[in-house]
């Protein structure tokens, strides 16, 4: 049964590696979204690429131990009242609906353009987190259906 | 060589591949084949310098084919069965494509040139939204900043499809859990 668990030792060993080398690039295409072309779909999306990608190689029993997918689907669902409680701050602060309140900083710095990298981050994590936690149902519905372990 | 000759390469490119995906009879060559229509929208986005764009459309590309893959991998209707050809259907079909292409001639006169008339909200944007913003990149100031309004729709949509996808996806297993008849179902 461990044997048929995800795909070969090989692959295994390439996913170890390299999946966070996946996981940083995702996280620096979010936090130079507003300096760099990509932003927080891309990143988003990168990151949820690379729970895929362990995912396959190791199965999806593995996935289940190692993060809680509860979790994570309560994550996917608070960071869209994240964005809309932004709004409702913008709109307290700095006098208009998702107002970008905060100082905008130097251009072309890491920390600038005011409120538009933490709703980089906060989309990153709706659109990682959703992709995810759908591709895991249907890995689950598939098993529900009366298909085998993959 | 300039961008509308590579652009039109390219989208011959995307046309062979989806004839030929219509054509396989296997379902995962016809999936592997269709690829090339979205690389082929990526490289275009990529000619017309719309990095963000080409970037978002590479990876979801990744993940549909994925998804497709995982889909229609060890399954019965792996093998299309031969359909009959009608031979009037596709005749018709053309005909009907080449009338439209003949009276559309006059439109493709009137094109205005590539990426000429810059309309004046995106004169301004252009212009001042590094400066209002504070953003390097123009395009997430526009969808960040500017149209954030815009992304709190787009964010509520994702979120009203996975909800969707979630819901409708595990009531079988509340039902089955139990390993009812899901196999008679």
């Amino acid at each position: 049964m461990k044997q048929r668990d995800g795909m070969t030792l090989i692959v295994k060993t390439v996913t170890r590696i390299s999946v966070w080398l996946i996981l940083l690039y995702g996280i620096y295409i979010i936090l130079h979204g507003h300096l760099s072309p990509g932003g927080g779909f891309a990143g988003g999306v990168i990151i949820a690429l690379a729970l895929l990608n362990v995912m396959l190689a190791y199965g999806r029993q593995f996935i289940d131990r190692w993060v809680n997918i509860g979790f994570l689907h309560d994550l996917e669902s608070s960071s869209a009242a994240l964005f809309l409680a932004m709004g409702i701050l913008g709109m307290a602060v700095g006098g208009g609906f998702l107002a970008n309140f905060i100082s905008q900083g130097k251009l072309f710095s890491l920390l600038s353009a005011g409120t538009i990298p933490l709703l980089n981050i906060i989309i990153s994590i709706k659109v990682s987190m959703g992709l995810f936690v759908v591709v895991w149902t249907l890995s689950v519905f598939h098993l529900d259906k009366g298909g085998k372990e993959e | 060589m300039p961008v509308e000759t590579w652009l039109i390469f390219v989208l011959g490119f995307m046309i062979i591949g989806s004839i030929i995906a219509l054509e396989l009879k296997d379902l995962l060559s016809a999936v592997i084949s269709i690829g090339i229509v979205g690389l082929g929208v990526s490289i275009a986005f990529l000619l017309l310098q719309a990095l963000d764009l080409a970037i978002v459309q590479f990876l979801f590309e990744i993940f549909a084919l994925i998804i497709l893959i995982r889909a229609f991998n060890g399954k019965e209707y792996h093998i299309q069965e031969p359909s009959k050809s009608h031979m009037i259907q596709s005749v018709v079909t053309v005909a009907v494509l080449l009338l439209i292409l003949i009276l559309s001639i006059n439109i493709f006169r009137a094109l205005p040139e590539f990426g000429k008339p810059i309309f004046s909200t995106a004169k301004h944007y252009i212009e001042n939204a590094a400066q209002e913003t504070g953003s390097a990149n123009i395009v997430t100031a526009i969808i960040l900043d500017y149209r954030a309004y815009d992304t709190l729709g787009e964010v509520t949509v994702l979120f009203t499809a996975i909800l969707g996808a979630l819901a409708i996806l595990r009531t079988r297993k509340s039902n089955g859990a139990a390993g009812g008849d899901n196999e008679t179902a």
